[in-house]
């Protein structure tokens, strides 16, 4: 489908829906989505639980500092947590209520440790505060959008957690909003594409203007049709609507007609949309993979997009965006895939951040006979939970439970036999089965040189694998090992530093020390320096008289 | 609270397992094996079931020694598919031990002396191959003639008295059961100074190759085109090793056709194509890069090529492959793809 219009008013074509060349990517599969297990249901509210656990940690960087106490009452969206300076977020109260603690609690993270958390008890009338609206968003500047954007605790919502004004403070030539969840069962970004296509668009253009982004990209897959409708219906509509007359948008929380003013209040125009379908193939929402789909270049390794001018937000994180800046709401909740054959009404979910997953489930009408395996995330990269009373965070996408035949049998493994079929599906064309060799003779200089750190960790390696070698598994533990080690060197190369630098102090005063010892019986060896030395004694006793 | 195993991602089970790779090279045999039955008698058929046996038997006393879980490896196939590349390269009526002493060397020493499935240097098959080969030159030559041009049947009972007894049927001596294979025949004859077309007018020639030979080698490409749809195999080392072929002794044949024999008298003879869809691509002992496995067929094929010219064996792809497998990993090292993002 191609929508594409003249912009009467301005004289400026534009094609929202360009047929773009795409690009390929190395290595992936083809998986089969089965996200209609859950889309067949329409996006639900899931019902308050009992208890809210927030954890002070849900995003990358330094965990949040609490800034309220236990026994105090608190709204929806109300701060409770500060930002530690330096990469962090701060955490808001995702419902109204009562605080019942602060103290370690389970946290759904490997190795599932205790972390810090503070517990609300609801009071059930989910009472709002919420930030002033920002006016005219499109306007404003970026620094006060970065600011709102920071104070919300906005964060990369497609799991890297990445707090978001720290990603887009630094301006890039082109904005991707990611909207291709590639891992099977995984829904979240579909449903709420579906449910406020709105958002997403004015979120994407709040993020590009801070950018200062000369183009944006949505990206959906291509059999997510009825969220592609949705999205081209709004674009257009926004286009129809700026051929008719330019409304402030301000006044208009959500929609998605603006304009920019120059100095003269002339209209400029706005950013270029190009709403692309990427075909299917695991696991093309990576955001080195989309980013390659789209422009055909490569994030340099260990590098991020920003080295080749390009930011990457994830749908929710644009949605994020558009509630804190027009609606004054932080981050307090998230959609959530509950799927599998393991759950009995499998379906998408808007959760309240802390939500027992126990309570997500039964909420999805529980868990089958069949379930028997609970994952946050995906088939793919989802983290296997020991049970279900972890809180839902900002980083949790999608609760699946699994069925035993849909599970690798680990008892199974056998020898490599080099067959390569991992060589042609990793998709950092990395050679799984070279990388597995030099892990088991533990030659880590040699598995560094093969690119381990390049690793993305999808697992196509492990699915073509014939002899069921667990190598992902290899590889991050090697990963674990590997970090170990370099802070373990770094100790190692501080501590000698430091005991260098103490010995040239010591050799250096001792130094200092002979010298003026020597300079002084110099002095005291020629005669001048007797007669000075006595005069200066004499001095000394003059004083003292 | 519900309590759950737990395991490292991914989750999801893998689609194959080596078995299911093994019979499928197993089954993309069986037309070769249909058609080397059709020309060359019976015999095929025991040495394939003596292999196997000698195999299996060996596969199973070397796990026990080793303490490996007999379970999961004794019929992993791979041990079967040593076995029946092995019993296809030697003569129908080679005597039994013949083909015991080919599978002690493949299964004991080329494999499990060096660590098992996977663990291999060297392609078992031709190491069983290049042993029998060297220590009884004799008995590996006795080849068959092929049925058009053999003047009597050998059925199923004297394939048996031949293998296991040494007996022949009344009457007929092994001069008159066994002959040259065509390789040997064009060897031979251009030693003596004979023109390729004079060669060819032997009836042992067909329209490329050897008679019967010929038919053969497409049953195995059609063998070896199923690995391709089925993605056991990848197509550069079957690509690698033929085009190289073609391309190396077109020139040749094209400045002296007398005394170069055509590109596909060359592609048709011997092992050539089976090695070059069933030998050559074998993963363990051949390069794992894409890059890696286009040379290692190139040399499979310049070294076959070599040997043929002017080796002391008529046909040399065991041993070809067997160089190969020396130069397998020092090429992956120099193969390795370039890294996503990382500079070109």
């Amino acid at each position: 489908m191609c929508v594409g219009a003249r912009m009467g008013s301005i004289g400026v074509t534009r094609v929202y829906n360009a047929r773009m060349r795409l690009h390929n990517f190395p290595g992936g599969l083809k998986l089969d989505p089965k996200k209609s297990v859950s889309t067949v249901r329409p996006l639900h509210v899931c019902p308050l639980p009992d208890e809210i656990v927030l954890p002070l940690a849900q995003h990358a960087g330094l965990a949040a500092e609490p800034v309220v106490a236990v026994g105090d009452e608190v709204l929806a969206g109300q701060l409770l947590a500060r930002a530690a300076p330096g990469l962090s977020a701060p955490v808001h109260a995702s419902t109204s209520g009562r605080i019942k603690a602060i103290e370690p609690r389970p946290v759904a993270r490997a190795p599932f440790a205790d972390e810090t958390c503070i517990v609300i008890e609801p009071d059930g009338r989910d009472a709002w505060r919420r930030l002033p609206p920002i006016a005219h968003p499109l306007n404003a500047p970026a620094e006060s959008l970065i600011e709102r954007i920071h104070e919300a605790g906005v964060v990369g919502l497609g799991g890297a957690v990445f707090p978001t004004a720290e990603k887009i403070s630094v301006p890039r030539e082109l904005l991707i909003v990611n909207g291709a969840e590639c891992e099977p069962y995984i829904a979240c970004d579909d449903s709420l594409i579906r449910a406020r296509p709105h958002s997403v668009i004015y979120g994407a253009r709040i993020a590009a203007r801070i950018l200062d982004a000369k183009r944006i990209i949505i990206a959906v897959e291509d059999h997510m049709e009825v969220a592609y409708t949705a999205l081209s219906r709004t674009l257009a509509r926004e286009l129809a609507e700026s051929d008719r007359t330019p409304a402030d948008p301000g006044t208009r929380p959500g929609s998605t007609l603006h304009f920019e003013e120059d100095a003269e209040g002339a209209l400029e125009r706005p950013i270029p949309v190009d709403l692309v379908k990427v075909h299917t193939r695991y696991p093309e929402g990576g955001e080195r993979q989309l980013i390659k789909v789209l422009t055909g270049m490569e994030v340099p390794s260990g590098g991020l997009p920003r080295d080749i001018g390009v930011a990457s937000i994830n749908v929710g994180t644009a949605a994020a965006i558009c509630a804190a800046v027009v609606h004054g709401e932080p981050l307090t909740s998230r959609v959530v895939t509950v799927s599998g054959a393991g759950i009995a009404e499998p379906r998408n979910f808007e959760v309240r951040l802390g939500t027992p997953i126990e309570h997500l489930v039964a909420a999805a009408g529980g868990y089958t006979d069949r379930a028997a395996r609970l994952l946050l995330g995906g088939p793919m990269m989802g983290l296997a939970l020991p049970h279900d009373r972890f809180p839902v965070t900002k980083s949790s996408n999608c609760v699946l439970a699994l069925p035993a035949d849909e599970l690798r049998d680990h008892t199974a493994e056998m020898p490599c036999i080099r067959c390569m079929a991992c060589v042609p599906v990793c998709p950092a064309r990395l050679m799984p089965q070279e990388l597995h060799r030099h892990i088991v003779a533990r030659d880590w200089k040699a598995t560094e040189r093969i690119g381990l750190f390049d690793c993305i960790e999808c697992g196509c390696c492990d699915l073509v694998c014939p002899s069921h070698i667990a190598l992902v598994d290899w590889f991050r533990h090697a990963k674990a090992e590997l970090r170990h080690r370099r802070d373990e060197d770094r100790r190692a190369v501080a501590a000698r530093e430091r005991f260098e630098a103490r010995q040239q102090r010591l050799q250096r005063q001792h130094a200092e020390r002979e010298a003026r010892q020597q300079a002084r019986k110099e002095q005291l060896a020629s005669p001048e320096g007797v007669a000075e030395a006595i005069a200066r004694a004499r001095a000394r006793k003059g004083q003292a008289t | 609270m519900r309590t759950f195993s737990t395991a490292g991602a991914p989750h999801t089970a893998p689609a194959t397992d080596v078995r299911r790779v093994m019979l499928l090279v197993l089954l993309a045999l069986l037309p070769g094996v249909l058609a080397h039955l059709h020309y060359f008698g019976p015999g095929v058929l025991v040495q394939i079931a003596i292999a196997l046996a000698a195999a299996h038997a060996l596969e199973a006393a070397m796990l026990r020694a080793r303490g490996a879980p007999m379970q999961r490896f004794l019929l992993d196939g791979s041990a079967a598919v040593a076995a029946v590349l092995f019993a296809l390269c030697i003569p129908p009526l080679a005597p039994w031990w013949i083909t015991v002493v080919g599978m002690l060397a493949a299964i004991v020493f080329a494999k499990h002396l060096y660590g098992g499935i996977g663990h291999n240097l060297f392609n078992p098959a031709m190491v069983a191959f290049a042993v029998v080969l060297v220590c009884f030159p004799f008995e590996m030559s006795q080849w068959l003639p092929p049925r058009p041009l053999a003047g009597h049947a050998i059925g199923l009972v004297d394939a048996l008295r031949a293998i296991f007894l040494g007996e022949l049927p009344a009457g007929l001596g092994w001069d008159a059961v066994a002959g040259a294979t065509p390789l040997e025949t064009v060897r031979h004859m251009s030693s003596e100074g004979r023109t390729l077309t004079e060669i060819r007018a032997d009836p042992l020639f067909g329209d490329f190759g050897g008679r019967g030979w010929e038919w053969i080698a497409n049953w195995y490409a059609i063998g070896g085109l199923f690995l391709l749809l089925t993605r056991v195999i990848t197509w550069h080392v079957p690509v690698a090793v033929l085009g190289t072929t073609i391309l190396l002794t077109l020139p040749f044949h094209l400045l002296d056709p007398d005394f170069h024999p055509f590109p596909l008298q060359h592609v048709f003879s011997g092992a050539l194509v089976l090695g070059a869809f069933f030998i050559a691509t074998d993963p363990v002992t051949g390069c794992s890069t894409p890059r890696g496995r286009l040379i290692f067929g190139a040399g499979v094929a310049v070294l076959t090529l070599a040997i043929r010219r002017w080796g002391a064996y008529p046909d040399g792809v065991a041993f070809a492959v067997l160089l190969m497998n020396c130069a397998a990993p020092l090429i992956d090292r120099y193969s390795a793809p370039r890294i996503f993002g990382r500079p070109k």
